[in-house]
């Protein structure tokens, strides 16, 4: 039980740190669909900084150094989405998606490099980090804490009074609903625009680095991040764009990928004998009903998704 | 040469060779980064492919393989761009391919049906699957692109759980259709001995009919000016008395349909089998998405965007696997992707240059004429 609780969370926390990424983007009026990609070139960041962190590091310093590098990883990727879709005005789908894929196959290309420079018979996509992971661990009894779920509990609070109570989060939101509006009192709308996506790039990236440390000590980058960016996607619509019920959708879902971790333990769920790959679907499927049920009634920032162009009634 | 670059047409070729060049480009400062001693000979070998080979028979034998591999593409990047044109993003058509691969690998290994039947039945299996997004879509509006994700992973998921059914004992994946089910096979109508490759057959002619088809649809009928107007703007369709529901529905019916008789052309042919323990969706239906946007989102562009696109992935097999990696050509296609969507703006690029330097001309021409005006003028004043 304790341990569903502890997967739960974690996933969690990667699921509300990357949902308020894309909150923040969209409610800045840019549709960020490629989160995926930017969480594993934030996860690559990460991961390669704890490859190449000195023995006697203190965990101290790997938790920030980690933290900093995946999310300076996650900036800069989600620069190319915030150039090519408010200075170019590009297609934000099909931008998005080529962030996806290009983060997956950049990822791929690097550590395989790295690989193959240290042993030419080794070119496999992975990197482990296993005494690395430890620093972000705390033992509290038998539930094993981990530093990423206060990092995401103060994400989320940080957000929820930037969007709410600041004249910065307040005139974000503005260029999302209605740009037009907000130009014409003097908010530069291509700057929000940029904020808003790069601070989905910095969430995004961070929460790559979690859900690669999540469980695991090491990760095979071909596989990308399984989707979760999508999955973050999903929670940001059923939780209608606000923080709190972000928070509370994640958890939902965190629960639901945690049962494919730990279904085992429980023995009234093996007694049911499913395939285990049951479990695994189980967080799409979920997501799916749930985006059915609610999607209808969608809260969604109106001017998301087109592009701003100043001349334009 | 001013009327000639206002062409469309023209303008869209342009555009993509310039991607490409750019993503080439971008693609060799990668590997020059990686290890820059033999970086422009594994450029050269991604470019090349099957010339890699300096024999005439074995080279034709892998542009056999190239063109096997390109017909589930071109099938893809049909798939995306049928549904881009009603304006949906069919993301998900990576899923109903894998869909289409259980059901005719299924159908061909496990129920013993010949190869007609199977390719019914995958591309009934992507048309399902389709008409769920679409369904979706029209009725409780989930986003196209999140609930095709959405049900990519669940059709890998269930397809691993399928095909475990059928798998060979000693390796990860499936039996040979070749050995347990020969009729199962597509017909090679001679094209294996054509081609010198024992997996061409009949889908690459089928292929091309298929494309040809898809132009008549979209740009002859009154269903494709439908679903371009639906596409253009949902609610003058709405408007107009079409059924706007019902055309995202059927779009992604067909377009769903087209990923999975994608899979069939592959998977029948016995080129490849299917891996039942793989942990994420074939590249297929994503670099369709790639072939879609490089060939203009036009049925007989993508059909040589595709052979592109194949012919770089197959090449990329041909680096020096001691230093760097075959992936290499999933960069360049997916940095191809990325310069696409900067389309529009080179396209509006060009225009404004040419409107300026039109403009600039009847100035100057207003200018000549005034001038010679005021010459005759005062020619008469004298």
């Amino acid at each position: 039980m304790i341990l569903l609780i502890q997967y739960t969370l974690i996933f969690a926390s990667v699921l509300i740190l990357v949902a308020l990424g894309g909150c923040i983007s969209e409610h800045s009026g840019v549709i960020n669909l490629g989160l995926e990609g930017i969480m594993v070139i934030g996860a690559l960041g990460g991961a390669l900084m704890m490859r190449f962190m000195p023995e006697g590091a203190s965990a101290f310093v790997i938790i920030i150094s980690t933290i900093i590098v995946a999310i300076i990883a996650g900036v800069l990727y989600s620069a190319l989405l915030a150039f090519a879709c408010i200075n170019f005005k590009a297609d934000q789908t099909i931008v998005g998606t080529a962030l996806n894929i290009l983060g997956v196959a950049a990822a791929v290309v690097i550590v395989k490099a790295i690989n193959i420079a240290q042993n030419p018979d080794n070119p496999s996509p992975e990197l482990s980090y296993i005494a690395q992971k430890k620093a972000f661990l705390v033992n509290i009894g038998g539930f094993e804490f981990n530093w990423f779920m206060l990092v995401a509990i103060i994400a989320l609070i940080l957000v929820a009074v930037m969007l709410y109570r600041t004249r910065f989060g307040l005139r974000l939101m503005a260029c999302g609903e209605h740009p037009q509006a907000a130009d014409s009192v003097g908010i530069n709308v291509y700057k929000m625009r940029w904020a808003g996506v790069l601070l989905s790039g910095a969430l995004g990236g961070l929460g790559g680095l979690v859900y690669i440390t999540a469980g695991v000590s090491q990760w095979s980058f071909d596989i990308g991040v399984a989707g979760f960016g999508f999955l973050s996607l999903a929670v940001m619509i059923f939780g209608q764009w606000r923080p709190q019920r972000i928070a509370l959708a994640a958890l939902l879902f965190g629960l639901f990928r945690a049962l494919s971790n730990v279904y085992s333990g429980f023995d009234f769920l093996t007694a049911l004998n499913m395939p285990s790959t049951v479990y695994n679907m189980m967080p799409y499927i979920i997501s799916l009903i749930v985006l059915a049920l609610t999607s209808k009634s969608s809260r969604a920032p109106k001017a998301e998704g087109i592009p701003y162009e100043k001349g334009q009634r | 040469m001013r009327k000639f670059m206002k062409n469309n047409a023209v303008q869209s070729i342009l555009i993509s060779v310039l991607c490409i060049i750019l993503g080439m480009l971008i693609g060799y400062i990668v590997l020059l980064f990686i290890e820059p001693s033999g970086a422009a000979d594994a450029i050269l070998s991604v470019i090349k492919n099957f010339f890699f080979y300096p024999e005439g028979a074995v080279r034709t034998k892998y542009f056999g393989a190239t063109l096997v591999k390109t017909a589930p593409l071109v099938m893809c990047s049909l798939s995306i761009l049928f549904a881009y044109k009603v304006g949906l993003f069919n993301i998900g058509a990576a899923g109903q391919y894998v869909a289409g691969a259980a059901l005719g690998i299924y159908a061909a290994l496990a129920l013993g049906c010949n190869w007609f039947i199977c390719l019914l039945l995958a591309t009934a299996a992507g048309a399902a699957l389709g008409a769920l997004t679409g369904a979706l879509k029209a009725y409780c509006n989930v986003n196209e692109v999140i609930s095709g994700i959405m049900l990519n992973w669940i059709a890998l998921y269930s397809t691993n759980m399928l095909l475990t059914g059928v798998k060979n004992p000693n390796t990860p994946y499936t039996i040979n259709i070749s050995a347990k089910n020969p009729d199962a096979l597509l017909p090679t109508l001679g094209l294996d001995t054509l081609l010198n490759n024992k997996y061409a057959s009949v889908a690459i002619p089928l292929v091309i009919l298929i494309v040809l088809l898809i132009w008549v649809i979209l740009s002859k009928t009154k269903f494709g000016y439908e679903l371009r107007a639906t596409g253009l703007n949902k609610n003058a369709a709405k408007y107009c008395g079409m059924k706007e529901k019902r055309n995202i529905i059927v779009t992604l019916i067909i377009s769903g349909a087209l990923a999975g008789m994608g899979a069939a052309f592959l998977y029948l042919t016995d080129i490849e089998q299917w891996q039942c323990s793989a942990s994420s969706v074939p590249a297929m239906g994503f670099n369709g998405i790639a072939a879609a946007f490089l060939g203009c989102l036009d049925p007989i562009g993508s059909l040589l965007s595709s052979f592109f696109i194949q012919h770089i992935t197959s090449g990329g097999g041909y680096v020096d696997k001691t230093v760097y990696c075959s992936q290499i050509s999933d960069l360049i296609s997916s940095i191809i992707i990325y310069l696409c969507g900067f389309v529009l703006f080179f396209r509006e690029y060009i225009n404004r240059r040419i409107a300026l330097r039109e403009e600039r001309e009847l100035e100057n021409a207003l200018e000549a004429a005034k001038a010679e005006d005021s010459d005759n003028k005062g020619g008469e004043g004298k």
